[in-house]
């Protein structure tokens, strides 16, 4: 099946419990508190495609991307690896060895007692891929290079490099198992702007010459532009918007993607731009109806008790009361 | 060899040797310390008489003043006991038992205390709970008590021809038991700051095992402190071992510690013989001031924040 995705998200949710220890709980007379991290959220990614998922801080975007390497389990839905049930790739090293993960922050992502080649190496030693000193060394050299270091890096501790030389030694890491999969949680959002560019290009050039797939997950909207070719908008553990990149960027259908995309600077733009308005809800007790009705310009009664179901606009779907409605302003 | 040579040229050149050549306290400290394990290594080869030498005992020569009372003479530089021992060989062969007791149980302790707090630390939930609230409770019980407990069990179960076979390793595990909470609360909590680290989710990504990700990622990241726990334990230890011997429940009188002599001398007190106490006190309390001195500077020296 060449045409199946490689990666299949489908209704998946995430509940955290948040609650007090129990003897606290007790004392103080509490119920549970639960977290939705993850409300029903699901896409498809196909092979060689990267798919990008936006929102601010909180809005669960980098717990789907531990859902999807399988760091903890969903509470329900179901997440398919080219067809196979990741449930039941915990216990798969096969599939496992195919998909792997870029941190955020570089400084935190690299044991501070390892020497970078040993680092480097883990994931070859893990899967049992190569044996024999030689043969590690010599793929740690090969790795070190294609990310633009040198191999005699191998034999220093990470924290004799800058940010952006130790994301370049996470993704060679990341690369060692050579993987088709790799899901990004925001990869460069620690490093300076002139840094992120390079890594950035990096990653895309990479992409083309293995022909990776990437999820690829970012606050930075100028950052997912550069990198998407499918886009999904979150909000409060749900994907609000979804579709091909291109047209989001040019076509903003759902008021919270508007009110993002208003908010990247840009050279041409002289005054009149909306502010991102208000804050983001709790998600341990979220807003009835649509979650982002206390921040849209265009709620109405129907949005503070109903919840929106996803309308299909050409390749793009939303889901919004007032584009079903076509109540917005094109 | 070159790589060694390296290795030993950057030791030198550290940041620590520096700090370590800056401070007269942790020079002297060491210094004793040094001379102590000595001392007690090659006891057998230097002191300069054999108190288990039963031959070489003479009656003759019980109770000899040491050099510092005017009658004092050069063969017996610290004096003898009641039964012609020289004082000074019966320190260096109490040296050897205390600073054996004192390290085995030191690394008993902190073999156990690390595995318990790496294991809690990286479980947690009951597994945590359990395991820190058996900690707690010990730690509110002074050690010598827990020691006293574990070894009078344990002298209780094993068959009264064995006690005195057995003697020193019933006060290793007793003192060894009694010390390990520490190690275990030290290690938890840095466990639960490194298991929350990016490099942690990493290794989980590919699929390793919880014991290989504790064994290979964590635990070389929350070993430091408990190098300094272990030297400042260590003084503790000994002095545990004293006490138990003081009290005379620790090891057999066929294998006198600093504190056998210390309670053998402490019945002539009284009658005039000072030496034969004072002196094994106060090897006791330069070896434990001089380790205890040595942790401190290890501490202060191995915080980044004091620097």
């Amino acid at each position: 099946m060449p045409d199946a995705p490689m990666l299949e998200v489908d209704a998946v949710s995430r509940v955290f419990d948040v609650s007090r220890p129990w003897l606290q709980r007790v004392l103080a007379r509490e119920e549970r508190l639960s977290l939705r991290a993850v409300d029903e959220v699901s896409f498809a990614i196909d092979r060689g495609a990267t798919l990008s998922l936006v929102g601010e801080s909180g809005c669960g975007k980098s717990t789907v991307a531990r859902l999807v390497v399988g760091l903890f389990p969903p509470t329900s839905g179901s997440i398919r690896f080219e067809g196979q049930s990741l449930s039941a790739a915990r216990a798969q090293p096969a599939l496992r060895r195919r998909m792997n993960m870029i941190f955020q922050d570089p400084y935190a992502s690299l044991n501070p007692r390892w020497r970078v080649r040993d680092i480097v190496a883990e994931p070859l030693r893990a899967f049992g891929l190569l044996s024999g000193r030689d043969a590690i060394g010599d793929r740690v050299g090969e790795l070190l290079r294609q990310v633009g270091l040198a191999p005699a890096d191998g034999e220093k501790f990470p924290h004799e490099f800058s940010g952006g030389q130790r994301q370049r030694i996470s993704i060679a890491r990341a690369l060692s198992s050579e993987p088709e999969f790799l899901v990004c949680d925001e990869p460069t959002s620690a490093l300076d702007v002139s840094v992120q560019a390079q890594i950035l290009n990096l990653m895309k050039d990479l992409q083309q010459r293995l022909g990776l797939t990437y999820l690829f997950i970012s606050h930075n909207l100028a950052v997912v532009r550069h990198m998407s070719d499918q886009l999904g908008v979150m909000y409060l553990g749900r994907i609000v918007e979804s579709g091909p990149a291109e047209e989001i960027f040019s076509a903003p259908l759902h008021p919270y993607t508007r009110m993002l995309l208003a908010a990247i600077p840009d050279l041409d733009m002289v005054g009149g731009r909306t502010p991102v308005a208000g804050e983001v809800p709790s998600p341990i007790d979220p807003p009835p109806g649509c979650p982002f009705h206390p921040r849209c310009p265009l709620a109405n009664a129907r949005c503070r008790v109903e919840r929106p179901g996803y309308t299909p606009t050409g390749d793009v779907l939303v889901a919004c009361h007032a584009v079903e409605e076509g109540r917005t302003s094109p | 060899m070159r790589g060694a040579a390296r290795a030993l040229a950057r030791f030198a050149d550290s940041d620590f040797v520096y700090s370590f050549s800056r401070s007269p306290i942790a020079i002297l400290s060491l210094l004793v310390v040094a001379v102590c394990i000595l001392a007690a290594a090659l006891a057998p080869l230097i002191a300069p008489h054999d108190p288990f030498n039963l031959a070489s005992l003479n009656l003759m020569d019980s109770f000899r003043p040491p050099l510092l009372a005017a009658d004092g003479e050069w063969t017996y530089p610290l004096g003898t006991d009641d039964q012609g021992r020289d004082v000074l060989s019966g320190i260096m062969f109490g040296m050897r038992i205390s600073l054996l007791v004192g390290v085995a149980s030191i690394v008993f302790a902190s073999v156990v205390g690390v595995a318990i707090g790496l294991v809690a630390g990286y479980a947690g939930g009951t597994v945590d709970a359990v395991l820190m609230r058996v900690a707690d409770i010990q730690l509110t019980f002074p050690a010598i008590l827990i020691a006293l407990l574990v070894d009078g069990v344990v002298r209780a179960a094993l068959p009264k021809d064995m006690h005195e076979a057995l003697g020193i390793y019933v006060i290793i595990l007793a003192i060894g038991i009694a010390r390990w909470p520490q190690f275990a609360r030290t290690v938890r909590g840095s466990t639960l700051v490194e298991r929350n680290r990016d490099y942690v989710m990493a290794a989980r990504v590919i699929g390793l095992s919880r014991a290989r990700i504790m064994a290979t990622h964590i635990l070389p990241n929350v070993l430091g402190p408990v190098l300094v726990i272990a030297t400042l334990t260590l003084g503790l230890a000994i002095l545990d071992e004293a006490t138990l011997s003081f009290l005379g429940v620790g090891l057999p009188v066929t294998q006198p510690s600093l504190g056998t002599l210390i309670r053998i001398g402490n019945d002539f007190l009284f009658s005039g013989e000072w030496w034969v106490t004072i002196f094994p006190g106060v090897a006791l309390v330069l070896m434990v001031l001089s380790i205890n001195l040595l942790g401190d500077w290890l501490r202060d020296a191995l915080n980044p924040r004091l620097r």
